[in-house]
């Protein structure tokens, strides 16, 4: 595999990873699908969470591939970025805080809520070390796309596309065949998981950069 | 203090009603004990409620608090299935620590529960001063926990008599249990507070107004009671804004709007409330509230008429009337929303309804035990001062435990002779029915009332859950 089909494998698997992880909405989807008893509600209340998910990163990702791409210090980026991804995954490693702000949000708030939740985890931050490999990379998918910004929006849609099948197919799993008695058990304590997935992200990106 | 968050959800956090009712049944149940003439420590009791244990309704341990003179009344949990919300991301919390307010002194204890359950310790005191410093509120009443940590409604405002400025909720850390400071951020036309829920999902609060501290810490104010001065009024709020939304008023008659209980199936938009007498009859009354086309409505859906009595069987406060109050102090609902018990404090009486048809309560059930003028011993033969008061009802819905003493500057005003504190049990059938469990009477002792029971793993006025039982 070459590196940069590897860097896409790695944003499409932390997509499935951010959709199977239950702090990134799917209960959400379960809910709605049980409260309306039907299906199309499930499906429904992932657009809006996708949505919210694909702001997050590519607020995240679109500044920094601009940045990359016009000031051409692409490997100082990727050294202070790849840092401060893996110093925020130590800080959440350290300091397992629920955003409580996010409490405050109205259940109709689907896109803002996914949003805010992406943004207070660090979902885009754990993408931006592979995002800026592709940016420094010269292959298909790169020279495709015009500029960095773009590979950053295509990162983002790509990221978000895995991540909503990811949720999408853990909420359909429960509501449909496995029930609510399940929901209580597929609900994992995923924080230190994630803040080491940050750290790991972060590392990469160091590694990738020297 | 460390919740100790674990990999999975606690076991007693259920996503629906119906899931709570299939877990294992409760085998032991907190109560909260209070010295009537606040000559000892208030206390909180663990009863063994697991039938065919050698110790099965005795009381295993008494843990005394450090102080006297809180009057211990209602309490809750520290988390409950709300934490499993699916937007509130708490879920690793756990059902640990017992939050239990002094109503007259302000005081708030928080009680960790693990790790041997029938041995609880006081871990921490919340002081009255970081209380009235923080909120502006005093006289803490009903706990939930939800969406933002702990919710405490309180009777009393800021002042030595708290009527200086208005009373309400205030939020507490469910971590590090600080007092965070006021919910309300628009409390609109709301004076008087009581209790309070929600339905989650909903995103709707829902409150109810008993009267100020001068009108309850010395005794019912009769001349207030019949000038309608009590809280007479619903107020619904918007729970993520903080907002009050909208009153409904009862009638200036309908005198003490008490306990709230909306369905447990967050589905179902519509819930009960309990009015304890209207001062042109005496009748208690049942409320259902329901919203439709976004605007709330409440309508008198069950009437319990008072009892004629011989005067010389009536206290002081009663003569006039030659009649007993049903006096309705608390109502509990059952986790399928299709049993509502309501307790007559004044006649003795434990009523059940059928409100599977929540605007056509059918009486399904009744058992009698104490009351002012026709008093009733427990089928064992054993005492019973006052009448049946708190309610908690079983997760399964087979068992309703009840106390019996209201309050303690209320209850010689009702019952002369004294309420020594015991808590008994109705078994439940299952089509509806209720009767009395013959081995099952706790007695706290004649220094002790008893107010409100907490069952193990949550009961039917803790838990708030967030997923339909479809």
């Amino acid at each position: 595999m070459s590196a940069s089909a590897a860097l896409w494998a790695t944003i499409l698997a932390l997509g499935l990873y951010h959709g199977l992880n239950p702090a990134m909405g799917w209960p959400i989807a379960v809910a709605r699908g049980l409260e309306q008893r039907r299906a199309a509600a499930v499906f429904g209340t992932l657009l809006p969470l996708g949505a919210g998910h694909f702001a997050a990163m590519a607020v995240v990702l679109v500044p920094l591939a601009w940045l990359s791409w016009v000031l051409a210090w692409s490997r100082p980026i990727r050294l202070v970025a790849g840092t401060v991804v893996l110093l925020f995954g130590v800080y959440k490693l350290l300091r397992p805080r629920h955003p409580r702000a996010l409490a405050r949000i109205r259940p109709g708030q689907l896109a803002w809520w996914s949003f805010l939740m992406a943004t207070a985890h660090g979902a885009g931050l754990m993408l931006v070390p592979f995002m800026l490999g592709l940016c420094s990379e010269d292959d298909m998918f790169t020279s495709l796309a015009r500029s960095d910004v773009a590979t950053a929006l295509a990162v983002a849609v790509a990221h978000t596309l895995a991540m909503v099948l990811g949720g999408l197919g853990m909420a359909w799993v429960v509501y449909r065949y496995l029930g609510l008695q399940f929901l209580r058990r597929a609900w994992f304590n995923l924080d230190a998981a994630w803040a080491a997935s940050l750290v790991l992200a972060g590392g990469a990106g160091v590694a990738m950069a020297l | 203090m460390s919740t100790f968050e674990s990999l999975r959800p606690d076991p007693t956090f259920h996503p629906s009603p119906r899931l709570a009712m299939e877990a294992e049944p409760e085998r032991l149940a907190y109560t909260a004990l209070l010295s009537p003439d606040r000559s000892r420590p208030d206390a909180l009791a663990v009863v063994d409620v697991q039938p065919g244990s050698k110790s099965y309704g005795q009381v295993l341990k008494r843990l005394d608090m450090p102080n006297k003179g809180d009057e211990f009344h209602h309490f809750g949990w520290n988390a409950c299935s709300s934490a499993l919300a699916p937007m509130s991301g708490h879920a690793f919390l756990q059902r640990r620590y017992l939050v239990i307010p002094g109503l007259r002194s302000s005081r708030v204890y928080i009680v960790d529960t693990q790790p041997d359950p029938a041995n609880p310790k006081l871990v921490k005191t919340i002081e009255p001063e970081e209380i009235f410093r923080k909120t502006g509120y005093s006289r803490p009443h009903t706990v939930h926990c939800g969406p933002e940590g702990i919710y405490i409604s309180c009777i009393g405002g800021a002042g030595a008599d708290g009527t200086q400025g208005p009373p309400g909720v205030f939020l507490v850390d469910c971590e590090s249990f600080e007092v965070l400071g006021r919910w309300e951020i628009e409390r609109g036309p709301q004076k008087l507070h009581y209790d309070f829920w929600w339905n989650l999902p909903r995103d709707y609060m829902v409150s109810s107004e008993w009267g100020l501290p001068p009108q309850f810490e010395n005794g019912i104010v009769a001349e207030d009671l019949l000038a309608n001065r009590y809280g007479h009024q619903l107020h619904f709020w918007d729970l993520r804004d903080r907002r009050h939304t909208q009153v409904i008023d009862l009638g200036a008659n309908h005198q003490m709007a008490l306990e709230v209980r909306p369905a447990h199936d967050p589905t179902r938009e519509y819930g009960f409330l309990g009015v304890v007498v209207d001062t042109t009859n005496l009748e208690a009354s049942i409320w259902t509230w329901w919203r439709e086309g976004g605007k709330f409505q409440a309508r008198k859906t069950a009437t319990i008429p008072p009892e004629a009595a011989p005067v010389d069987r009536l206290p002081v406060l009663l003569k006039g009337f030659g009649a007993v109050p049903p006096l309705v102090s608390d109502i509990d609902l059952s986790l399928d929303d299709r049993f509502l018990y309501v307790a007559c404090w004044g006649t003795g009486e434990l009523r059940q309804y059928d409100v599977s048809d929540p605007m056509l309560p059918k009486l399904a059930g009744s058992v009698r035990i104490g009351g002012i003028a026709r008093h009733e011993n427990h089928p064992t033969g054993r005492p019973f001062g006052g009448g049946p008061q708190m309610v908690e009802v079983s997760r399964d819905g087979k068992r309703v435990y009840f106390t019996n003493s209201l309050y303690s500057a209320w209850d010689p005003q009702f019952y002369p002779d004294g309420v020594p504190g015991v808590q008994v049990m109705c078994n439940a059938g299952a089509d509806g029915g209720i009767e009395l469990e013959r081995e099952f009477y706790v007695d706290f002792g004649k220094d002790y009332g008893a107010h409100q029971v907490r069952l193990q793993g949550g009961d039917c006025s803790t838990d708030s859950f967030c997923y339909p039982s479809a």
